[in-house]
């Protein structure tokens, strides 16, 4: 599977491909979207850069260990319950405020965008996890 | 966070004290191995420290306790659930925490020079630290939950000291087998321990003793006898009362220290207290009564007669705890029997509850030095067979003086604290109206036994003529006299001034034990004071026989010698083949449902779940199998449905060409437009956010296939006629039945639904208008909590098939194009 096509496709394609999983992850609260479908989306951004060259640049590509996306996920996921329980509120109860962002306005943020991100990099980390492993085989 | 009833019991400062002295000795297990490492020879004096604290905290709280006061401390765990972390210290408490601190010291100190020299000092530490810990927490839970975890606690920590010496099967076997037993029994306990709550309404034990309207509610209720089973379960299996009493003289293979602590005078006490905790509130009862004189008595009389057919010193002293065990259950089902009617009837149980509060002492004090003096001898000899001990005073005085002092108290001479014990058991058993001759009748012959036991243990090894041993005699050090010497004074001096502990411990403990809201005040009796009756004559007589016995042991020991076959058929038997048959069925059902083929796990799913289905359904009242006609007649679908009739044709084309094709890559292509059907049928039916999701994973899945079937040999028809027909019918059942799932499921709403509230509640609780995602995220984040971690240990799981895999069968790596 070594097409200059695909190759060439796939220089273009990985970019756009990421930032619309990163577009569906923020969106996801009020339109379809959110951490899940945002992580199964850039994973098969890196599954097609996988496929397009080869694991190894594929994994160049993302940086870090597969396994330091779902370790990292899990943690924000677990934070973002743990800021409840120091809000004095039961564990995972969400925690919502607004900031100020010069230009855009007034914006909601809160626990649960914190633990979808978690959710992202969890999918992420392991879809890569068993896909790369099994791309690996000999 | 406190709650009121706490705050009014005590001061803060008295809560964190209490919640400190349980915690202080985890945290100090912790620190324990590096202590270890820095303080060498010192470690056993720095560690013994910890407890000695605790212990001065608890004595000094013997001021308050013995006026009648009880302390309740409670922080808030899940206090919706009725579980906190609450403890409560009265008299019944109290003792206990001043057995376990107190000759938790000795022990921690003892240890030190034990297992002066072994390479995992740090460890045993470590564990016997935590244990302690455990045990405190146990006795001052107030909780019910809180209490079964404690419970637990101990016996996971009872298992690693167990197992100690874990390089020896004997030892591993034996802590699996005391787990299994009070593991078992802790199940019990749990379910016993919520029924309680359930049917009183009280999850605090204090406030349940102290509202008759709660024990009246409990005793009354429907479920009062499953709760007297569980409890009792929980409490035999750790007090180790026949017919579970065999994984305590098995757990003798734990380093002495631990068989002194643990499996005398603490943990196998658990099942005791919690018996005495439960004591008031099941006064009464006739069945709890009848169950604790009957087990008591015969684990009393069963025990002391195993403990004399042993040659071993740490197995005789074990079979005597478990008679003692026996003695503390037997006097708890005297002191039930004599619930509150008559004056007689509460004189009974008031001599019932004195002897088990002087007994409970009593034998603490002289059984801890029993061990401590066996360990020193087996440490200093290399011997443990009591048979081939003996003249060993000239070696080892200090040693030999604490163990007869110990001895003479277990053997009930005056002035002796056991003396006094004595009299009270059998004062006790001589007032029971009903039974009394028989019940008096099974003390005297566990008495005379215990004769011979303390003489076995205490006399046989240090008097008569002097035996080779494998190693030659010394004192033994410091750290490991101490200890013995300290409770075996203390059994003396509690005998000649025994006002020492009767005002002090005594009466809050009795007052405990009657459930007396007045303190009980304890006068006991003394050699100075004492009348004759028939109890002295009863103890003269037992002290006799006894001594006549032990000279006569060798004789009579052959004599009764046949009747050890009799082991053959006992309890650990049943043990043995319980366990075997567990294994057995464990293997045979594994073979039969765990084949390694992938195509019957297929199989045994698809037609579980039809078989459960086609149950369930049959359960349902008139089956609506088919939808009612859509208005204007099914042939509206063909026009108004046109989308989903195309999406339904691109399934079936989808399937046929997964069925049919001859190349794999044709196959996978099939099913992921199968997939993508039916994400075409949810973004049709209005869920965008399923049918994104849908495509994506078919996509992913589509990829994980060719990658996976890259590997496979090509030809991909390997299956005969018979197989495929039988493949068919499998295929055919689980789409019949899905279909009819689905046609049922428009026609059937068992629940109401809970979309509304979901629908009502997104925006305003959850601030976002995608309900799928709040739901994910925010109303059921702990779902998605406990799904995204799943999946990454079964990521982790793949990847380790995938690596770790032996590499014996070269997988072909023909291409299947």
């Amino acid at each position: 599977m070594r097409s200059i096509i695909l190759r060439s496709a796939t220089r273009y394609l990985f970019p756009i491909i990421m930032l619309f999983s990163i577009f569906l992850l923020l969106r996801g609260h009020d339109e379809p979207g959110g951490g899940f479908i945002g992580g199964l989306l850039a994973a098969t951004a890196f599954v097609l850069y996988a496929v397009a060259y080869d694991v190894s640049a594929a994994r160049t590509m993302l940086r870090l260990d597969v396994h330091v996306f779902i370790g990292t996920g899990l943690l924000a996921a677990s934070l973002a319950g743990i800021i409840g329980i120091i809000a004095g509120e039961p564990f995972l109860a969400s925690q919502w405020g607004t900031i100020y962002i010069p230009g855009l306005g007034d914006m909601k943020l809160g626990t649960p965008l914190l633990f979808d991100i978690g959710v992202y990099l969890v999918v992420i980390g392991i879809t890569l996890m068993i896909i790369f492993a099994l791309a690996e085989e000999e | 966070m406190t709650d009121g009833v706490g705050a009014a019991f005590a001061p803060w400062n008295s809560h964190v004290a209490m919640l400190t002295a349980v915690l202080a000795g985890f945290v100090l297990a912790m620190l324990a191995p590096w202590v270890n490492a820095a303080a060498r020879r010192a470690t056993g004096t720095v560690l013994a420290l910890g407890p000695l604290g605790m212990f001065i905290y608890f004595a000094s709280l013997i001021g308050p306790i013995s006026q009648g006061e009880r302390i309740v401390a409670s922080f808030g765990w899940a206090t919706e659930l009725g579980v906190n972390l609450s403890f409560h210290l009265d008299g019944l408490s109290l003792i206990f925490a001043l057995l376990i601190t107190g000759i938790g010291t000795l022990i921690v100190f003892y240890a030190g020079a034990y297992l002066e020299g072994h390479r995992d000092r740090g460890r045993f530490y470590l564990w016997l630290l935590a244990f302690l810990a455990s045990m405190l927490g146990l006795v001052l839970a107030d909780n019910v939950i809180s209490l079964f975890i404690f419970w637990e606690l101990t016996s996971i920590t009872s298992y690693f000291l167990i197992g100690f010496d874990h390089h020896r099967e004997k030892a591993r076997k034996s802590a699996l087998q005391a787990l299994l037993v009070t593991g078992t029994g802790g199940l019990a306990l749990l379910a016993g321990l919520i029924l309680v709550g359930v049917t009183s309404g009280k999850w605090e034990i204090s406030a349940l003793l102290t509202d008759p309207a709660a024990m009246d509610a409990m005793r009354e209720h429907a479920l009062f006898l499953p709760i007297i089973v569980l409890l009792l379960l929980g409490a035999f299996t750790k007090s180790a009362q026949f017919p579970f009493h065999f994984w305590l003289p098995n757990a003798m293979e734990a380093p002495t220290p631990v068989s002194a602590y643990l499996h005398s005078s603490t943990m196998v006490k658990a099942g005791v207290y919690l018996m005495a905790r439960f004591s008031p509130v099941m006064s009464g009862s006739q069945e709890w009564m009848a169950a604790l004189v009957i087990f008591g008595g015969a684990t009393m009389v069963i025990g002391a007669y195993l403990a004399v057919r042993q040659v071993y010193l740490k197995r005789i002293l074990a079979y005597s705890t478990v008679s003692a065990l026996g003695v503390l259950t037997f006097l708890l089902g005297l002191k039930a029997a004599g619930g509150t009617k008559d004056a007689a009837q509460s004189e009974l149980a008031l001599y019932a509850a004195k002897a088990f509060a002087v007994f409970l002492l009593a034998h603490a004090l002289y059984k801890a030095t029993l061990f401590l003096v066996a360990g020193t001898i087996t440490h200093e000899t290399g011997e443990k067979d009591v048979r081939k001990l003996g003249g060993m005073w000239r070696a080892m005085p200090i040693t030999m003086v604490a163990a007869v002092l110990a001895a003479l108290s277990m053997a009930g001479f005056p002035p002796f604290f056991g003396f006094i014990s004595k009299e009270y058991l059998f004062e006790a058993t001589l007032k029971e109206p009903g039974w009394g001759v028989l019940l008096t009748a099974a003390a005297v012959l566990s008495g005379v036994l215990f004769v011979v036991v303390s003489c076995l243990v205490a006399i046989k090894p240090f008097f008569g003529a002097k035996t080779e041993t494998p190693q030659h005699p010394h004192e033994a050090p410091m750290p490991m006299w101490f200890g013995p010497a300290a409770l075996g004074v203390a059994g003396l001096a509690f005998g000649l001034l025994p006002g020492l502990v009767g005002e002090p411990l005594m009466s809050p403990l009795v007052t405990a034990l009657m459930g007396a809201p007045e303190l009980v005040n304890v006068e006991l009796i003394s050699i100075f004071n004492i009348h004759f009756n028939i109890a002295l004559m009863l103890g003269g007589i037992v002290l006799a026989v006894g001594v006549v016995l032990f000279l006569l042991h060798n004789r009579i020991s052959r004599m009764i010698e046949p009747f050890d076959t009799l082991n053959r058929i006992g309890p650990e038997r049943w043990y043995d083949a319980g366990l075997a048959a567990l294994t057995w069925f464990a293997a045979a059902q594994t073979r039969v449902l765990q084949s390694g083929y992938l195509r019957v796990y297929l199989r045994i799913t698809i037609f579980t779940a039809v078989g459960l289905l086609v149950f369930a359904m049959l359960r349902l009242e008139n089956l609506p199998l088919l939808p009612d006609a859509p208005e204007g007649g099914w042939a509206t679908l063909l026009y108004d449905d046109l989308y989903k009739l195309i999406a339904a044709v691109l399934i079936l084309v989808g399937t046929y060409g997964a069925v049919h094709s001859r190349s794999r890559l044709a196959a996978i292509a099939s099913l992921g437009i199968v997939g993508y059907g039916v994400a075409l049928i949810y973004l049709l039916y209005g869920a965008p956010d399923l049918a994104i999701t849908q495509f994506l994973v078919e996509t992913l899945t589509v990829i994980l296939f060719v990658f996976v079937f890259y590997h496979l040999p090509e030809s991909p028809r390997f299956s005969g006629m018979a197989t495929r027909i039988r493949d068919l019918i499998a295929a055919v059942t689980a789409g019949a039945m899905m279909t009819l799932l689905v046609l049922l499921a428009m026609n059937v709403q068992l629940r109401e639904s809970i979309s509304g509230y979901f629908i009502a509640r997104s925006v305003p609780d959850g601030h976002g208008r995608n309900i799928v995602n709040v739901i994910l995220v925010d109303f059921r984040a702990m779902d998605t909590l406990g799904e995204i971690t799943v999946l990454a240990v079964s990521a982790a799981g793949v990847l380790a098939l995938l690596r770790l895999r032996p590499k014996l069968l070269p997988i072909s790596r023909r291409r299947a194009s």
